[in-house]
């Protein structure tokens, strides 16, 4: 029982992990049509960012010092995010072939540049004593960190979709994943929530690479790229364009990974998730909410 | 003066050269209706006018030149558009619908509601659950719910019932009123209940224009360009 309680906690935190990068992820292929291989480096710049900030504040107590990082990180990654939409891929709307290009060379170019400044080895942060603690629950002791990133998670759902259903931006947006031409026909220049949208994936995926960053207390040079593989199979099984669709799939997905790697194999938990996709590719090939894919 | 003035527009979809260098005037006040067969190249015309597709040609709206204008500029200088295939957003309800379509100060929701008392019954509604009919009416309350100079609409009855059919004609009546509307519509009897002037297209090409009733009474000349009569 004790086992069970900690695969589902610990699952629901990586699936909560999942949700911060996919929904970004999603809203920007659902509203644009953009496939975003560059996602995963609004992680590593905020996690880095969030590094370099706090190696930078030695004498800062160390909850202040993390919050202050992250804090730091998070704008440097939100802004890195819009500056990317505006700079490289809004003079390539409507080219698939070419965005698929800048992103991936984006990502790689990124990666390269933080690997060739900092090295390939993980950097070490200090985070706060009692996320590294564990909390005992029936038995279980379930690892804190996961409740923050549980917690997250379900704060920043409910922020998008009070965002997406109670302001005219996400009025537009919700409107523009179904039909981007129609609402240009109203008369609104879709194109300036194309920037806020992008903002918004970098600031989401961001707060996962702070959470990352407090799970395993390093940042590397990869860590962006390795967790976007799994948002894009979580956007995918959720359906794109859906944010509870990538809620649910989130959750799933995190779950199968954890009790596949313990009941079955450990390792087995990325093949479990690739094969869950094949299965609802095949039976709901437009995702768990039925739009788009 | 023309409110609406095309010179020469050329459209390409693909290989195919859908719109092949036409040329009409929409004067201001009531209804033009824009016919053809299918496939002549009436909805495409109206994609181009709204900028929706690459378009080659002189297009002016009120003497200011709108063929370089992009989609939402051309929008805010007074053109409606009612889509042929209604467009409306399903997964948003019908009062967000129409909260979207607002860009003047002062939407004109009491016409909206006067002409479709259904809407306001039905505001908090996903727009995907209404009928055919219903989704017709927001598609166009949407379109009214601002002042505009002109409306583009596009088959309005395409697919409704008889009855509705009747209520829509008698919607366009009333909005003729009130702006310069250009209507592409198949059914005959309603273009020769609202339209005062007619221009038929053929195969990308214009090739006819004058009167509605005039062109309605000619029974040899509506078999000869629409096929029907």
């Amino acid at each position: 029982m004790s086992t069970f309680l900690l695969l589902t906690i610990t699952g629901l935190g990586l699936g909560a992990m999942y949700f911060l990068i996919a929904s970004g992820l999603s809203l920007i292929y659902g509203l644009m049509g953009v496939l975003n291989f560059a996602h995963g480096i609004f992680i590593t710049v905020t996690g880095y960012t969030l590094w370099f900030v706090e190696s930078k504040l030695g004498d800062v107590p160390v909850l202040p010092r993390f919050l202050i990082a992250a804090l730091a990180g998070l704008v440097v990654g939100t802004v890195f995010a819009a500056l990317t939409e505006l700079v490289l891929i809004r003079p390539l709307y409507g080219r698939h072939i070419e965005q698929v290009l800048v992103t991936v060379g984006l990502a790689l170019a990124v990666t390269a540049l933080v690997t060739a400044i900092w090295g390939s080895d993980a950097r070490v942060v200090a985070a706060p004593a009692w996320t590294g603690q564990t909390t005992t629950i029936f038995g279980a002791h379930i690892p804190n960190d996961r409740w923050i990133e549980i917690a997250t998670a379900v704060i920043v759902l409910f922020a998008l979709e009070a965002f997406l259903r109670r302001t005219r931006y996400g009025l537009i947006v919700r409107a523009g994943v179904e039909n981007r031409a129609m609402v240009t026909a109203l008369g609104i220049d879709v194109r300036k929530s194309f920037t806020l949208v992008f903002a918004i994936g970098g600031l989401a995926a961001g707060i996962a690479g702070v959470l990352y960053t407090l799970y395993s207390t390093t940042v590397d040079p990869q860590q962006g790229t390795s967790l976007v593989i799994f948002a894009f199979i979580v956007v995918v099984i959720g359906g794109l364009g859906s944010i509870r669709g990538t809620a649910w799939a989130a959750i799933i997905v995190g779950l199968v990974q954890q009790y596949a790697n313990y009941y079955a194999s450990s390792g087995l938990g990325d093949l479990s998730v690739v094969l869950l996709l094949g299965i609802v590719l095949i039976a709901r090939p437009r995702g768990l909410s039925g739009s788009f894919a | 003066m023309a409110l609406l003035s095309i010179q020469d527009l050329h459209v390409y979809l693909g290989e195919s050269h859908v719109l092949q260098g036409i040329s009409f005037d929409v004067a201001e006040g009531g209804v033009t209706a824009l016919l053809g067969r299918n496939g002549v190249g009436k909805t495409t015309t109206l994609r181009a006018l709204m900028g929706l597709v690459d378009r080659r040609g002189t297009i002016e709206l009120a003497g200011d030149d709108i063929q370089s204008v992009p989609t939402h500029k051309i929008v805010r200088r007074g053109v409606g558009y009612v889509p042929e295939d209604r467009d409306v957003f399903s997964a948003l309800t019908v009062e967000e619908n129409l909260r979207l379509a607002e860009r003047d100060a002062e939407p004109q929701y009491d016409l909206v509601y006067d002409l479709f008392p259904e809407l306001r019954e039905r505001g908090k509604q996903a727009a995907g659950t209404l009928s055919g009919g219903q989704q017709q009416m927001l598609a166009i309350g949407r379109a009214l719910l601002n002042d505009n100079r002109v409306l583009l609409v596009d088959e309005p009855t395409k697919g409704l019932s008889p009855l509705l059919v009747t209520e829509v004609a008698r919607v366009l009546e009333r909005v003729s009123e009130l702006t310069t509307v250009l209507l592409v519509e198949q059914n005959l009897g309603v273009v020769n209940h609202v339209a005062r002037d007619a221009v038929v297209l053929d195969t990308g090409r214009v090739v006819h224009i004058g009167p509605a009733k005039e062109l309605l009474a000619d029974k040899p000349m509506i078999h000869r360009m629409l096929g029907v009569g």
